[in-house]
């Protein structure tokens, strides 16, 4: 038995806004039979352009039931450019949330929703140059991508508990997992300072001098920044360094870990041949 | 709220003379039948007691009933013991509609190198015997074929089967779980190596099944340890659940005839009266060659988790085999199978029944099961079109 909040219950057992509106300003019809679920979507809207009435038929579980429900209450009185910005989070969190399982019913009344403002924008009822990876459910690339950036997914599960991508033969699993990583990829916080070449040198050059030469000069060493390619630190080595045969030891453990943590995380030491 | 209890495929409850046989075993007779005292000797008499009781109902000899834990215990033994006895040999045959206990172990299997056979079935659920009689070959270890299926109560002929096995020198294991105390079993006149059963499903508790191995078949015990059950099964004995399970298989043989009377008229009751009020309905599964307790019952255009909730909502207890249910994403393997098309495979109610279930219970099901499905087909956008379609012609 699925693990369903009493907001979920109440939303299946009593659902909001059952049936078609008539003469409706925007209309989609998402999912299909075979994947065990569809929700056709219509809405109204009032001579502000808000949504004045929204209704709901859907085949499906109790979550899709609830969460067409939910759609529709918490899309009525927004105008459209508020209602494109709810989420298929905001649909779970209204209902006090899905089990993972489940989580693809908000996904769906997310799409239905989209689909509906186009459909009233007389925008293409598909996505351009979107490519189905699950042949089994029929889900695009482009839906797994937002899936992914969306909810933060990170794994071939996760996405087919939010957009049933996999959850058949299991063929697109790779596939499904080269999107994650691309999107996450993308999604990386970028880290690395962008700076021109000429200021990494300058940096370097400063935290040598102030952070690392002192304690080389102590053991009677120095070093000597000879160039920068990229993220490819080129030094030579001086004095008791140079004929120190640790001495790439204290390059990688030592003044490469400083000049990451001061200048930049990707830096790599290379030492020129003698 | 009373309980309308008519998911007895998945497990039943304990009967009151199985439960009473039982409770004196827990406290007061806690003797191990192994022991050299008589303390524990007399329970040892009473499981012997147990087991003729099992044996009994299935036409075997005590000698031939392997006490286990539960069914899968018995299928995975009895597979694993043929390839154990047959190593050179590396072929499996099974169907696709098995339950997990074989399906999923072959699964594992054919990740170790051995072929599977997974017999198709037919649109009505039954084997085509020509396609399995073309399946053996020498190098068939084993054949593992249910004897009736779990969701549908489709009886396979295993009988038959076991013969033409047995003609090729082939070993036949046949899961009957759901058969046993359905319909009547009979070991002394087959061809049947061996057969695995569990007790929950036959009003004795969970945890204790049984797998009977054929005299003279040779067999490699699954779990090895002590000399228990000859030294087939080593563990020390569940003697509470082998002495529920011997009362409880006293009570399937009284019972038999009820199974095929009673119990048949309520289910054919619950069956034709549903298919009569609700419309774009249908029974998955033979109508002849079917377990006189279960009806498997598609109602089109809705979706089967919806269902169950609002049956739910009366205390009626039901199983479906939509992708919701089933815990993936697709419906039950075992209607795939058989064909069945998406719109009705996901709004599949399986009914079972027992002796225990009443003619009240079936009429108030009867009566709350038209206005369910009217209710969910009143939200399902496939629904509407199909009413408009017949509505204008």
């Amino acid at each position: 038995m699925w693990e369903y909040t009493d907001k979920v219950k109440e939303h299946f057992l009593n659902p909001r806004n059952v049936g078609e509106v008539e003469n409706p300003d925007g209309v989609a019809e998402v999912g299909s039979i075979a994947c065990g679920d569809a929700l056709k979507l219509s809405f109204k809207l009032d001579e502000n352009k808000r949504i004045r009435e929204a209704k709901f038929k859907t085949f499906g579980c109790a979550s899709a039931i609830a969460s067409s429900s939910a759609l529709t209450e918490i899309i009525k009185g927004m105008t459209l450019e508020e209602a494109a910005k709810v989420s298929n989070r905001d649909i779970a969190a209204y209902l006090g949330g899905l089990p993972d399982e489940k989580m693809h019913c908000s996904v769906m009344g997310k799409e239905a929703l989209e689909k509906a403002i186009e459909n009233y924008q007389g925008a293409p009822a598909t996505e351009p140059g979107a490519k189905i990876v699950c042949e089994c459910f029929g889900v695009t690339d482009r839906e797994i991508e937002r899936a992914v950036r969306e909810n933060s997914l990170t794994t071939v599960e996760e996405v087919t508990n939010y957009t049933k991508a996999g959850g058949g033969c299991g063929k697109c699993h790779d596939a499904i997992q080269q999107i994650i990583e691309r999107v996450r990829a993308e999604l990386k916080p970028v880290t690395i300072p962008k700076m021109t070449n000429i200021q990494k040198m300058k940096m370097i050059e400063e935290a040598l001098e102030r952070e690392i030469r002192p304690s080389l000069k102590h053991d009677g060493g120095d070093i000597e920044l000879i160039d920068v390619v990229g993220n490819r630190v080129i030094v030579a080595t001086r004095g008791a360094c140079a004929s120190c045969k640790t001495s790439n030891i204290t390059l990688k453990n030592f003044v490469e870990v400083k000049l990451r943590d001061l200048v930049s995380p990707d830096l790599i030491i290379e030492e020129v041949a003698p | 709220m009373k309980t309308v209890y008519l998911d007895n495929n998945a497990t039943t409850q304990v009967a009151p003379e199985v439960l009473e046989a039982m409770l004196p075993y827990f406290h007061e007779y806690y003797g191990n039948p192994s022991s050299m005292h008589s303390f524990g000797g007399q329970v040892a008499r009473k499981i012997r007691e147990a087991r003729e009781q099992v044996a009994a109902l299935l036409g075997a000899s005590p000698d031939e009933i392997v006490f286990t834990s539960c069914g899968t215990e018995s299928d995975n033994a009895a597979i694993r013991s043929a390839l154990t006895i047959h190593p050179e040999r590396r072929h499996i045959v099974t169907s696709r509609v098995e339950h997990p206990a074989v399906k999923s172990l072959c699964a594992n299997l054919a990740g170790q190198g051995y072929r599977i056979t997974e017999l198709p079935v037919e649109k009505n659920g039954l084997l085509d015997m020509e396609q399995f009689v073309g399946s053996l070959t020498p190098d068939t270890a084993i054949v593992s074929l249910m004897w009736a299926n779990n969701e549908t109560g489709v009886i396979f002929p295993v009988e038959k089967a076991a013969e033409l096995a047995r003609e090729r020198g082939i070993l036949f294991h046949t899961d009957a779980v759901q058969s046993t105390g359905k319909i009547p079993i009979n070991m002394r006149t087959n061809a049947i190596d061996m057969l695995s059963f569990s007790g929950h499903k036959l009003h004795a508790p969970k945890g204790i099944g049984v797998l009977y191995v054929r005299k003279g078949t040779r067999f490699s015990p699954f779990l090895i340890g002590g000399h228990q059950e000859k030294g087939r099964r080593g563990g020390t004995e569940n003697t509470p659940s082998i002495i529920g399970l011997g009362s409880a298989c006293e009570l399937a043989a009284r019972h038999l005839k009820t199974e095929n009377t009673t119990v048949r008229r309520m289910r054919d009751k619950l069956e034709t009266t549903l298919l009569a009020k609700i419309p774009n309905a249908r029974v998955n599964g033979d109508s002849e060659q079917r377990l006189p307790n279960t009806t498997n019952i598609s109602f089109e255009f809705v979706e089967g988790e919806g269902i169950l909730l609002l049956m739910n909502e009366y205390g009626i207890c039901a199983s479906s085999g939509s992708a919701c249910t089933s815990g993936s994403l697709q419906p039950s393997h075992v209607l795939r199978a058989m064909g069945v098309p998406f719109t009705m495979a996901h709004g599949s109610i399986r009914f079972s029944l027992s002796i225990f279930t009443t003619e009240e219970e079936i009429d108030f099901t009867i009566g709350k099961m038209p206005p369910i499905i009217e209710r969910l087909r009143g939200m399902s956008p496939y629904w509407t079109s199909v009413a408009q379609a017949c509505t204008s012609v």
